[in-house]
C-alpha cells in the first residue's frame, strides 16, 4: 500500500461518514418535532454534504482516475462504502437521531481538532473549516441530550434506549488498520487513541448532568472500515443512488 | 402532563461589527439557550450575523400606539401583548 | 358614544391606509380585518410548511451532491418561511399552536399545489420553477401590504426566494438539453405541472369573494386573474426557449392585448382539490400530523427541564 492508497481510503471513510450521516438527517426535513428544529437539522445535514464534498473531491484528485466526487458518492457498491456502523444506524425517534448524532458529534470534534494539525496542507484546512460548523454540531447535540434526558419520565426511558443501543458502535469510531497506522506515521492524521479519553470524559459528562447512563460494556459491533455494514446500508444506498443507477452517464 | 407550547422569544441581530442589533423575527424556544441555538439556525442561515440577542417575547414593554383613544387603551404602558417584527434603527453609532 | 368613536376610528384607520401608513400590531383595527389577515396570514405560512413536503420526497434521491445541498436549502428556507409567517400571524393574537391545529383538522386551506405528488426528478425543477415562480409573482406585492409585520415578514421571505426559482428553471434546463429521456422527463412533468400552477393564483375574479375588500385595505395589490396573467406572459417565453411545450391548445398571443391568451381552467378540479379530494391532500395533512404528534414528547420534555431548572436557580 502506497501513502497515496492509503490517504484515498482515510479520505473515503471520513466522507463516507458525513455523507451517510447527511443523509440520515436529510430524512427529518419537514417532519422535525417543531419548526425550529427542523430548520436546525437541515442545518447538520448541509454541514456534512458540504464537507463530505470536500473529502469525496480530494480523494478523487488522489486517485487520479478521472472520477468524481459524485462518482465516488453515487457509484460505488455497497462493500465499498467504508463509513462506521453508527452513521447508517436508522433516524428512531428524535431522541435516538439526537443520540446517535451526540456519540459521532464528540469524537468529529476531537478528531477535527487533531486533524488541524495534519501535514497534508488540504486535508488540515478541510478539517479547519469543518471544525468550526461541528462544535456547534457538538453543543447543539449536548443541549438536547441534556434536555432529553432530565426531561420527563418518557424522555428519559426513550433516551436511555437509545444510549443502550447507540453505545454499542463507540469502539468503531477509533478502529485502526494498516491505513492509519501509515498515516499517522507519516503526521497526515491523529493517533485516535490519543484522544479517547478525552472522548471518553466528555460523554460521561454530559450524559451525567443528562442523568444518563452508559450500560455496562456493551459487546462493540464493527465491520463498517472494511466495508461489512449492517442491513440498514443498503436501503439508504438504493434511495441514495436511485438516479445515478437509473439514469446513468447523464448529468443533472 | 401540559400539552403547552414552548414560548416566544423575539431576536436580535447584529449584522457586522459596528452596527446596532436589529429585530430579525421571533421564535419558539424551551430556554436561553436553546432560544440562541434556534435563532442562530433560523435567522442566519445565510451567515446574517455576528452577534445574536434573544429576549422573552413577555418581557418586552410597548408604549401605547400613537392613535389610541383613551376609552379603548386606558393604560400607560402596557405589556407587549403580541411579539412582533420591529425595526430599530440601524447605525446608532455613528449619530 | 361608543359607536361614534368606532366610527371615528375606523374612518381613521383607511385614512392611514390611504395614506401608505402601515398599520401595527397594537393599532386599533376592525375585527373583519384582523380575521382577513390571520386567514390570510396562515394560509400562506400553512403552504409553506405544507410546501416543504413534495420536495422533501425527494431529497434523499437527488442525483448528485449540488443538487442534494441546493434542494435542502430551499426546502429549509420555505419552514423558515412558514415560522416567518406564523410569527405574524401571532401578532394578531392567534397562537401557532392553535393555527396549526386548524390546518391538521382540515379547517384551513393551503395552496392547491402541494396536493399533486412529486413524481420525478423533473418535478424538482418544476416545482422551483413554476410553483415558486408563481409564488413570487403573488409575495412580491405583499411586501407592500398594509400590515407591518406581515409586511417585513414578505421582505425577508422575497429575498430568500430569488434563488428557488433560479435553482428550479436550472434543473429543467438542464433536461431539456439533456438526453431524449431528460427532455421526455422535463416535457412529462410540465404537463403535469402547468394547470395546477396557474389554478394557485386561486379562484377567478368574479368568483373570488374577498378580493374587493382586501383591496380596499392594500392587503392585497392585484386580483387574482391579473397575476396569473402576468404569470403566464412571464413563463411562456421561458418555456419556448429551452424548448419545452406548454400543454395548452388555446394558448396564443395576442397582439391588440400584448398578452397571450389561454384556454380554460378546469376549476371543478380545483374546487375539488380545495375541498380535499386531491391526489395527495390526505398524505400531507397526515404527515404534518404525524410530525407534530410524535414530536410532542420532545417538546414536552423540554418544557420540563426549563422548569426544573427554574425551579434549581430559584432555591
Ligand atoms: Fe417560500
Ligand atoms: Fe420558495
Amino acid at each position: 500500500m502506497t501513502k497515496e492508497e492509503a490517504l484515498f481510503t482515510y479520505l473515503l471513510r471520513r466522507a463516507d461518514d458525513t455523507l451517510i450521516l447527511g443523509h440520515r438527517l436529510s430524512e427529518w426535513c419537514g417532519h422535525g418535532p417543531i419548526l425550529e428544529e427542523d430548520i436546525a437539522l437541515t442545518n447538520l445535514s448541509l454541514d456534512l454534504i458540504g464537507q463530505c464534498t470536500s473529502y469525496f473531491q480530494y480523494a478523487a484528485q488522489i486517485e487520479g482516475k478521472g472520477r468524481t466526487e459524485d462518482d465516488l458518492a453515487f457509484l460505488r457498491i455497497e462493500k465499498d462504502y467504508v463509513n462506521c456502523l453508527m452513521v447508517e444506524q436508522p433516524n428512531g425517534d428524535f431522541g435516538k437521531t439526537i443520540t446517535r448524532q451526540f456519540f459521532y458529534d464528540v469524537y468529529h470534534k476531537l478528531l477535527l481538532e487533531a486533524l488541524v494539525n495534519s501535514k497534508d496542507e488540504q486535508l488540515s484546512a478541510i478539517a479547519e473549516k469543518s471544525l468550526k460548523e461541528v462544535k456547534y454540531h457538538l453543543r447543539h447535540s449536548s443541549e438536547w441530550m441534556i434536555r432529553l434526558g432530565d426531561g420527563t419520565e418518557e424522555s428519559h426511558e426513550r433516551m436511555q434506549n437509545a444510549v443502550d443501543d447507540i453505545s454499542r458502535f463507540i469502539d468503531e469510531l477509533f478502529y485502526k488498520d494498516q491505513v492509519d497506522e501509515m498515516l499517522i506515521k507519516e503526521g497526515i492524521i491523529p493517533d485516535s487513541a490519543d484522544f479517547r479519553a478525552a472522548y471518553d470524559a466528555y460523554v460521561t459528562e454530559v450524559l451525567e448532568e443528562a442523568t444518563l447512563q452508559l450500560p455496562e460494556k456493551m459487546w462493540q459491533l464493527s465491520g463498517g472500515r472494511k466495508g461489512v455494514h449492517s442491513e440498514h446500508l443498503g436501503y439508504l444506498l438504493a434511495e441514495l443512488q436511485y438516479m445515478q443507477r437509473t439514469y446513468p452517464n447523464m448529468e443533472w | 402532563m401540559s400539552k403547552k407550547e414552548w414560548p416566544l422569544w423575539e431576536v436580535f441581530i447584529r449584522s457586522k461589527q459596528g452596527l446596532s442589533h436589529k429585530h430579525a423575527g421571533s421564535l419558539r424556544a424551551p430556554d436561553a439557550e436553546m432560544a440562541i441555538n434556534n435563532a442562530r439556525d433560523v435567522y442566519t442561515r445565510r451567515s446574517e450575523g455576528v452577534s445574536i440577542w434573544v429576549v422573552p417575547s413577555n418581557e418586552i414593554v410597548a408604549s401605547d400606539p400613537s392613535d389610541s383613544e383613551e376609552l379603548f387603551e386606558p393604560s400607560q404602558t402596557k405589556v407587549y401583548r403580541h411579539p412582533t417584527f420591529y425595526d430599530v434603527p440601524d447605525g446608532i453609532s455613528h449619530m | 358614544m361608543k359607536e361614534i368613536n368606532i366610527t371615528e376610528l375606523e374612518r381613521k384607520f383607511q385614512e392611514k391606509i390611504d395614506n401608505d401608513i402601515k398599520i401595527e400590531p397594537n393599532d386599533w383595527m376592525p375585527e373583519e380585518y384582523r380575521q382577513t389577515l390571520i386567514r390570510q396570514i396562515s394560509q400562506h405560512a400553512h403552504s409553506e410548511i405544507v410546501g416543504q413536503l413534495p420536495e422533501g420526497n425527494w431529497v434523499t434521491r437527488a442525483p448528485n451532491l449540488r443538487r442534494k445541498a441546493v434542494l435542502l436549502a430551499k426546502i429549509q428556507d420555505e419552514a423558515g418561511h412558514g415560522l416567518y409567517l406564523y410569527s405574524a400571524v401571532e401578532t394578531l393574537g392567534a397562537d401557532r399552536e392553535q393555527t396549526m391545529d386548524d390546518l391538521h383538522s382540515g379547517k384551513a386551506k393551503y395552496s392547491s399545489i402541494f396536493n399533486y405528488p412529486a413524481l420525478t426528478w423533473a418535478d424538482m425543477g418544476m416545482i422551483g420553477w413554476l410553483v415558486d415562480g408563481a409564488a413570487i409573482m403573488n409575495q412580491v406585492p405583499l411586501c407592500r401590504c398594509s400590515y407591518g409585520p406581515y409586511a417585513r415578514a414578505m421582505v425577508r421571505v422575497c429575498k430568500e426566494e430569488s434563488f428557488h426559482q433560479r435553482q428550479g428553471y436550472e434543473i429543467v434546463t438542464q433536461l431539456a438539453q439533456g438526453t431524449p429521456e431528460q427532455k421526455a422527463m422535463a416535457q412529462e412533468s410540465l404537463d403535469r405541472w402547468w394547470w395546477p400552477a396557474l389554478m394557485m393564483f386561486g379562484p377567478s375574479d368574479k368568483d373570488s369573494k374577498h378580493t374587493a375588500q382586501s383591496m380596499k385595505w392594500k392587503i392585497k395589490r392585484h386580483t387574482n386573474d391579473e397575476l396569473r396573467q402576468q404569470f403566464v406572459d412571464v413563463t411562456v417565453p421561458q418555456a419556448e426557449l429551452i424548448g419545452l411545450k406548454v400543454p395548452d391548445a388555446d394558448l396564443k398571443f395576442n397582439e391588440a392585448t400584448g398578452h397571450y391568451d389561454f384556454g380554460d381552467i378546469n376549476w371543478d378540479e380545483f374546487w375539488q382539490v380545495v375541498a380535499g379530494h386531491g391526489p395527495c391532500n390526505k398524505e400531507r395533512v397526515a404527515a404534518r400530523k404525524r410530525a407534530k404528534e410524535e414530536g410532542m414528547w420532545v417538546r414536552e420534555a423540554a418544557n420540563a427541564y426549563a422548569e426544573k431548572r427554574a425551579k434549581r436557580k430559584a432555591s
